[in-house]
C-alpha cells in the first residue's frame, strides 16, 4: 500500500468541520469515487469531526490518499488529546451514548466506510482510522 | 450570525437549505421555525433539501426534532429533494428519519402537505395514516 498524498487539518471550531468536509469531497473527486461513496465517506467524517469536538474539545486530521494495486482510497486518521473512551465496546454499540446524542454516531460511522480502528487510552485522548476504498 | 431563511407562503411556511450546514446552523433554524409556526400560525413547513449533499446523525435529529415540535403546534412538516446518496447513507448510518413526511420535489410536497392540512380541518378520514 502507498500514500499518494498527505495532508493534516486541524478542527478546533465548529465551523472548521466546513473546509474538512469539502477537502475530503475534493479528494474523492479526483480519485473518481461514486457519489454514494463520496457522500458516506464525508458523513463519517463529520460525525467523527463532532465526536472529537464534542468530547476533546477538538484534535487533529489526517488526510492520505492511499493506492493498492488498481485501487485507490482515502483514509482519514483523527487524533485527539481528550479524556478517552472508557469502554470500547460499549462506545460501539447502536444506540449508547454518554452525551445527549442518539448514540449512532461510532457505531454508524462505522458502517459506511470500508476499514474503521479506534484505539484509546483514559486520559491520554482517541485515535480512529478509517479508510473508504474507492469501490469499497 | 449566518441564518437560514425562512419565507411564509400562506398557511405554509418555507425552508430552503442552500448552504452547507453545521450544528449550530441547524440549530438556529430548528429554533426560529418553531418559533415562527407559533406567530403565524402556519399550518404547514416544508424544508427543500436539495442543495443539501451531507446530512449527519445530528443534521437528521434536528429535522426530525422539527418534525416533532411542528406536530406538537399543530403544524405538519414535508421534508422534499432528498439526494439519493443521502437517503442510503442515512440509512446505512441507522437514521432512516422515523415520523418525518417526505416528498419527491417541492411540487409534490406542496400537495401533500396541503391535503394533509385539508384532512386535519375537514376531519373526514382518519388521522394517522402513517406508521410512527
Amino acid at each position: 500500500m502507498v500514500i499518494l498524498n498527505k495532508e493534516q487539518m486541524v478542527i478546533i471550531r465548529e465551523v472548521d468541520v466546513i473546509p474538512f468536509r469539502n477537502r475530503i469531497k475534493e479528494y474523492a473527486v479526483k480519485i473518481g469515487m461514486s457519489l454514494v461513496n463520496q457522500t458516506k465517506i464525508i458523513t463519517a467524517a463529520s460525525e467523527l469531526a463532532r465526536n472529537m469536538l464534542k468530547y476533546a474539545k477538538g484534535g487533529k486530521v489526517s488526510i492520505e490518499i492511499l493506492n493498492r494495486g488498481r485501487e485507490n482510497g482515502i483514509r482519514l486518521i483523527f487524533k485527539d488529546e481528550g479524556p478517552g473512551i472508557g469502554d470500547i465496546n460499549m462506545a460501539m454499540k447502536d444506540g449508547f451514548s454518554t452525551g445527549r446524542s442518539l448514540g449512532l454516531g461510532l457505531p454508524g460511522t462505522k458502517r459506511l466506510v470500508s476499514e474503521f480502528e479506534i484505539q484509546s487510552e483514559l486520559g491520554k485522548g482517541t485515535t480512529v482510522i478509517v479508510t473508504k476504498w474507492k469501490n469499497g | 450570525m449566518e441564518r437560514i431563511p425562512i419565507l411564509r407562503m400562506g398557511n405554509l411556511l418555507l425552508v430552503t437549505i442552500q448552504v452547507d450546514l453545521y450544528d449550530r446552523l441547524a440549530e438556529t433554524l430548528e429554533a426560529d421555525l418553531v418559533q415562527m409556526i407559533n406567530k403565524s400560525g402556519a399550518q404547514g413547513v416544508l424544508i427543500d433539501i436539495s442543495a443539501v449533499s451531507i446530512i449527519d446523525s445530528f443534521m437528521g435529529r434536528i429535522i426530525g426534532n422539527i418534525a416533532m415540535m411542528s406536530k406538537i403546534l399543530d403544524a405538519e412538516t414535508v421534508v422534499v429533494g432528498m439526494q439519493p446518496a443521502v437517503a442510503i447513507t442515512l440509512v446505512e448510518l441507522g437514521l432512516p428519519l422515523k415520523g418525518v413526511h417526505s416528498a419527491l420535489n417541492v411540487e409534490r410536497g406542496m400537495v401533500l402537505l396541503q391535503k394533509k392540512i385539508s384532512v386535519k380541518e375537514t376531519g373526514d378520514v382518519e388521522e394517522d395514516g402513517y406508521s410512527e
